[in-house]
């Protein structure tokens, strides 16, 4: 099945995330797999390191429900709501969004209020 | 059975009493009080365990909220769900009009009973895919047809929800 590139091409999407820590003199942007700045400052790092939005997968919600529920929550077009629709169904688990915590857990929360299995998590 | 959208409702018709029955159910289905498994489900950890703080305020903050948020979908599909309480014979086939603006709500109560049943009778993915089991010889059979009935009125609404003509919202 096309499941595999798909869910590859997706795990490329996330890890090029670019973000802009505020407050960081000449942080310019950080990518999420550049794991140098968090050994320097540790409680900065507490504060400020992104998050992640994991769905995870759960046999009872419908496929086109949680597809739906993508698109709403995070305004995806139906394309990239389905392919990680179907990466939560074929390897258990698919990030949708990273970011500060603050809106992370407004998306958890939610995800929660459309009855999916969704956690947040410290990208490491 | 016939389903079908008419303007801004979904009509259900030739409703027979067995499945005006299932859809009666659906409140009380969704209620996860005294199941433990389907509370856990309902009202989920936001994080895998190691972040205790934002679980505590979680369950403080959030949880009631979203306790409200079921509450109101599944006393909107009790309302709707009033029509099928007429004075016709206990055996006529029913019809039940679903406002197109209370789709949302449809969809959460369903989904609520859905996982609650599923949680109480702890169905295996198997089970749960298997969408063609007949005849129904026991009680947990008749859960399992619970859960895909509800599943098939979903995967409908949305559907509806997803075609030119959208429901107004509230």
């Amino acid at each position: 099945m096309s499941a595999q590139p798909l869910c590859a091409e997706a795990a490329t999407a996330e890890r090029t995330t670019t973000t802009r820590i505020p407050g960081w003199k000449n942080a310019g942007q950080l990518t999420i797999d550049q794991p140098t700045v968090e050994k320097e400052t540790r409680a900065e790092e507490d504060l400020d390191l992104p998050w992640q939005v994991v769905v995870h997968n759960d046999p009872v919600n419908l496929m086109s429900y949680v597809t739906m529920v993508f698109q709403r929550v995070f305004g995806y077009p139906r394309e990239r709501a389905e392919r990680h629709m179907l990466e939560v169904h074929h390897k258990g688990r698919s990030v949708l969004w990273s970011g500060m915590l603050e809106r992370a857990e407004l998306y958890v929360q939610e995800l929660h209020g459309y009855l999916l299995l969704a956690t947040l998590e410290k990208i490491t | 059975m016939e389903i079908c959208r008419r303007k801004n409702t979904i009509e259900i018709t030739e409703l027979d009493p067995f499945l005006a029955e299932l859809l009666r159910q659906i409140p009380a289905s969704a209620n996860p009080e005294g199941i433990p498994a389907a509370e856990q489900r309902l009202f989920s950890a936001p994080t895998n365990g190691k972040e205790k703080e934002i679980c505590t305020e979680w369950k403080l903050y959030v949880e009631p909220e979203l306790r409200r948020l079921f509450q109101t979908a599944t006393e909107t599909v009790a309302a709707d769900l009033e029509q099928l309480n007429g004075n016709e014979k206990s055996f006529a086939n029913r019809t039940l009009c679903i406002p197109a603006k209370h789709a949302d709500a449809w969809l959460s109560a369903l989904n609520q009973a859905r996982l609650v049943i599923a949680a109480k009778n702890n169905f295996t993915d198997g089970e749960l895919g298997d969408h063609f089991r007949s005849p129904i010889g026991s009680r947990r059979d008749l859960s399992l047809f619970q859960v895909n009935f509800y599943g098939f009125l979903q995967e409908f609404i949305l559907r509806e929800l997803d075609s030119p003509e959208k429901p107004p919202k509230d």
